[in-house]
């Protein structure tokens, strides 16, 4: 509204034009990710924590159902009382996000009572709930994987008629095409249906400890809280074997720093393979370690292109030789976890000591013990969700992409992903229909001009500078569901609303996810699989980390990544090796350039460009 | 040499190791609480104490027939002026009565063996009040401090003037208020070793600001303590934690003064802290870890969070030099009573929803 007084240091969401270059983004995304008129008045954020890119067509999905699945569980299914779900809308190919909150006091009772019920329900019976989650994500991702795309063969399969199915293979394509979203979809939904009431939990125990303990960091709770056997460290583990494995059975040689064609698993697997039988016994253990293990992300899932492991063997494969040297060298590589369990609790045993009351202690044990109970969901349902069944959802969805190709619909597998899945669903009836009919689809024509246009449009986008919120500020974010949900305090609202002055044109601002202070050569990293470029000693700046980023992190001297929290999978494996960390710095990557000098300030979450 | 009489009445002089705070009556408690530290392994400059039984034999020996106390005894409390002329003459008799021969050379050997073979080397000589009352020690001359003493004669002298200090006029009229009795009258005097040191300043083994006992808090800035303690610099700050070790913040102010000894004549000067230190973080990381370390100890050894000075000397080498000047406990937070900030509810789940439920903020 004109007049109203302007001291709102964030844009309005009407006030943002089409980035340079890019305009006609919008057809990308669905009109209802558009930002209405009406949104001028709410607050939004820029989710980069989870979005740092654009977005093409297709990976909307990674907001689209996430939202669907959190805001069912938040507002329908426990009604949290305070908190409804999320609404997102895409600018310039960003997703922006706003929390929905209940303020009526009435609405806030009759959900409390909803709410201590179902919450209550799942509290008392985690660890059982827990035992049929995990079930059920295994069957999921079997269904998944098990999901058959037609490959609509000139005569359709002989059995349709010695089975007398009544069904031809064109019916499956979109059939089979659903059941891939579906169950994509359901993830999602089990995703959430723990995940709230997990961060609930935690959310109780760090405010309890920042109230007892007023200077606490953020991390130490983290570490109080924090497993030890988890399965983010699995991946790596799993080739700490392999290497060992390879040693023993006399099989190193292909890794050996000067060996076969360093660096290209295919060339090295060959060498193996042709060792006789001691080498088909280290391929044997290595197809077994791939069956779930290599399924790990190389970026947190929320990207068609972060693929895993088994999709690229260049990461595992680049760290093999690495560990094999150090077996070699009698060095133990494997992770001291009897250690980290001791000192795990030590820490725990003197907070709790120093606590003023035996209530606050009665109160300290409860809280921790919670978190002890939730937090093996907290920290593996990411390899379950995000990783396995994420990783192996994309390939799923590139199989249709390939059938898109074959019928020449589109030019690259790829090609699907600048598709929103609508838009898949129809190039695929487009497909089937042609099939059937004789004829050919009319989908070339229509769609890979849409899908040039679009990766032009997306690269357009990623230099557009994105303002981290839009509307008018809120005066207040006190609610601990909020904070809970968003992530996001009233002191987050200060820095961003905070004109940066020359000084902080050198400064990049995160999370301080692992204590200490280094300075050091920048090594940016955009993706796992250039994992062979860095350099011991030097300072890794990378998107998100995953635990595919792993076996990088014995070389490294200090951690900086553009995606994550304290809970992130980097900052833990920052504070096991005892290594400075920020982490969450939304930019780290852009900002930053190889060779350039950084300071990394783990205890204040500042990274310092020097030079 | 250390006397080694087991007689602690007729003992003039008690070396930091031998003693402990139940010391205190016959070395006051600055002394007794320096010689518990560095009983308990703290790296306490070396030092002694001239004990309250040498401050009754000169007494003694001065005022056979008890003259002094008489007279100081008999002034009217408030009659200022008369006080005033009185003590002046005690003050002076004994800043300049010859110390009888033995007790001379009890202290002039107790000070060649701290100085070594440096053989003028500097001392602070600090009076250490007996009383627990810390009003009453405070009159009691508690603020009497010598630095950068210099020498046998220097020293001796400064002992005596820390006696003297007991019959200020101040001190003096307050006992004569309170009609506390002359013959109890005494106190300790602790020779130590000075740090030359390169920074120096406090540490608090719970925060001041928030009363997290899980922190040490440092402050610190370049040269002697004395600038800090007077407020002539801002110092820099830095927040440890007790349990992990990590140092949580770090505040570097701008330290354009430090105190630095007088060499020649003795005490301090101020002096410009060369530009290129202004800024610069005075104490390295691990001599950080290693101060909050000792802290722990400290806390540890007492039982309760304490108020410490350090320095840091010259032979600063990743941690090693560093010395504590001495320990109190915390009182400003200890005051408060402790409150709960949480009390355990019937299930564990109950603390989430009772969070969550829109009414417990």
């Amino acid at each position: 509204m004109n007049g109203q007084k302007r001291q709102n240091p964030f844009p309005l969401p009407s006030e943002i034009e089409s980035a340079p270059g890019a305009e006609g983004w919008e057809a990308m995304y669905p009109y209802y990710t558009r930002f209405r008129p009406e949104d001028d008045q709410r607050f939004w954020f820029y989710n980069s924590m989870h979005f740092p890119e654009p977005m093409p067509a297709f990976d909307v999905i990674t907001a689209e159902v996430p939202y669907s699945g959190m805001g069912a569980y938040t507002t329908r299914v426990f009604a949290f009382p305070t908190a409804l779900g999320i609404d997102h809308r895409i600018l310039n190919g960003r997703v922006y996000i706003t929390a929905n909150t209940v303020t009526d006091p009435k609405q806030v009772e009759s959900r409390l009572a909803i709410f201590q019920e179902r919450a209550g329900y799942y509290y008392e019976n985690w660890n059982r709930l827990y035992g049929q989650w995990r079930e059920r994500l295994n069957q999921l991702i079997v269904e998944v994987d098990a999901i058959k795309v037609p490959q609509l063969p000139e005569f359709d399969d002989p059995e349709v008629v010695s089975e007398a199915r009544g069904i031809a293979q064109n019916h499956y394509v979109r059939a089979s095409f659903h059941r891939c979203i579906e169950s994509y979809s359901k993830m999602w939904h089990h995703h959430f249906e723990f995940l709230m009431l997990g961060y609930g939990a935690y959310l109780v125990f760090f405010q309890f400890c920042k109230q007892a303990f007023p200077e606490i960091a953020d991390q130490t709770v983290a570490r109080m809280v924090a497993g030890i056997d988890v399965l983010m460290f699995r991946p790596d583990d799993e080739i700490k074997k392999l290497a060992r494995l390879a040693v023993e059975l006399g099989v190193d040689a292909p890794f050996a720093s000067n060996g076969v064609d360093n660096g290209d698993p295919a060339a090295m697997l060959a060498a193996v393979g042709s060792l006789g039988e001691a080498g088909k016994r280290w391929i044997a253990a290595l197809d077994k370690a791939r069956d779930p293990w290599f399924n790990t992300s190389t970026g947190d899932g929320f990207y068609h292109h972060h693929r895993s492991w088994n999709d690229d063997l260049t990461v595992p494969f680049s760290a093999l030789p690495r560990y094999i040297a150090q077996i070699k060298a009698g060095k133990n590589i494997d992770r001291p976890t009897e250690a980290l369990k001791k000192e795990r609790a030590r820490i725990i045993e003197e907070y709790r000591s120093l606590l003023a009351t035996e209530q606050d202690r009665g109160a300290f044990d409860q809280m921790l013990g919670l978190c002890h109970v939730v937090f093996p969901y907290v920290e593996d349902h990411k390899f379950y969700c995000e990783h396995w069944f994420t990783t192996r959802f994309y390939s799923k969805v590139r199989e249709f992409g390939s059938l898109l190709v074959r019928k020449g619909v589109l030019q690259d597998v790829e090609d699907v992903f600048h598709l929103h899945h609508t838009e898949v669903d129809l190039a695929l009836i487009d497909v089937l229909l042609a099939w059937a009919a004789g004829s050919e689809p009319a989908g070339a024509s229509h769609w890979q001009p849409i899908v040039e246009k679009r990766k032009t449009l997306v690269e357009k986008l990623k230099s557009w500078d994105a303002p981290p919120a839009l509307g008018p500020m809120p005066e207040r974010l006190e609610d601990p569901a909020v904070q809970m949900l968003w992530g996001i305090t009233s002191e987050t609202l200060d820095s961003w609303s905070r004109v940066p002055d020359a000084k902080d044109a050198n400064e990049i601002r995160g999370f301080a996810a692992s204590a200490g202070v280094v300075e050091g050569i920048a090594r940016v990293l955009t993706s796992v699989n250039d994992i062979g470029q860095m350099m011991e000693g030097e300072i890794l700046v990378c998107p998100v980390t995953a635990p595919s980023w792993a076996p990088l992190f014995s070389k490294i001297k200090a951690a900086v990544s553009d995606i994550g929290g304290t809970m992130s999978h980097a900052a833990i494996v920052a504070r096991e090796y005892g290594m400075p960390a920020v982490v969450g710095t939304g930019q780290g990557t852009k900002r930053i350039r190889s060779g350039q000098r950084l300071r990394v300030d783990g205890d204040r979450g500042i990274v310092t460009i020097l030079e | 040499m250390p006397a080694d009489s087991n007689d602690s009445d007729t003992t003039y002089v008690r070396h930091f190791g031998e003693l402990s705070l139940k010391d205190r009556p016959t070395v006051g408690g600055k002394g007794a609480s320096l010689g518990e530290l560095t009983q308990a392994g703290i790296n306490v400059p070396p030092g002694f104490v001239v004990t309250t039984a040498a401050f009754e034999r000169f007494i003694a020996a001065l005022d056979a027939d008890e003259s002094i106390r008489k007279i100081i005894a008999a002034l009217d409390p408030s009659d200022l002026p008369a006080i005033s002329v009185a003590t002046a003459t005690v003050r002076e008799r004994i800043e300049t009565v010859p110390l009888p021969d033995d007790l001379r050379e009890m202290v002039s050997t107790a000070y060649r063996g701290l100085a070594g073979d440096e053989r003028r080397a500097p001392v602070a000589v600090r009076s250490s009040a007996t009383s627990e009352d810390s009003a009453a020690a405070s009159f009691a001359g508690l603020q009497d401090t010598y630095l950068w003493v210099r020498g046998e004669e220097a020293v001796l002298h400064s002992v005596r003037s820390c006696w003297a200090s007991l019959y200020s006029t101040e001190s003096v009229s307050y006992r004569l208020r309170l009609k506390l009795p002359e013959q109890n009258v005494a106190m300790g005097v602790v020779v130590q070793r000075m740090v030359e040191s390169l920074c120096s300043g406090v540490m608090f083994t719970r925060s001041p600001v928030t009363g997290d006992r899980s922190v040490i808090a440092i402050e610190g800035s370049w040269g002697l303590g004395s600038c800090i303690v007077s407020g002539e610099v801002t110092p820099d700050k830095f927040v440890v934690s007790k349990v992990t070790g990590d140092i949580s913040k770090r505040t570097l102010s701008e330290k354009s003064v430090q105190h630095v000894p007088q060499a020649e004549s003795g005490g301090v000067k101020v002096a410009t802290v060369p530009a290129e230190k202004q800024m610069a973080p005075c104490l390295a990381d691990e001599e950080i870890i290693a101060l909050a370390d000792i802290g722990k100890r400290v806390e540890k050894h007492y039982g309760s969070p304490q108020d410490i000075e350090w320095a840091v000397g010259q032979g600063r080498t990743s941690g090693k030099d560093i010395y504590i000047l001495q320990s109190r406990p915390e009182t400003v937070w200890a005051s408060r009573e402790a409150q709960p900030v949480a009390a355990p509810r019937a299930r564990a789940f109950d603390h989430v929803l009772a969070l969550l439920s829109g009414r417990d903020r």
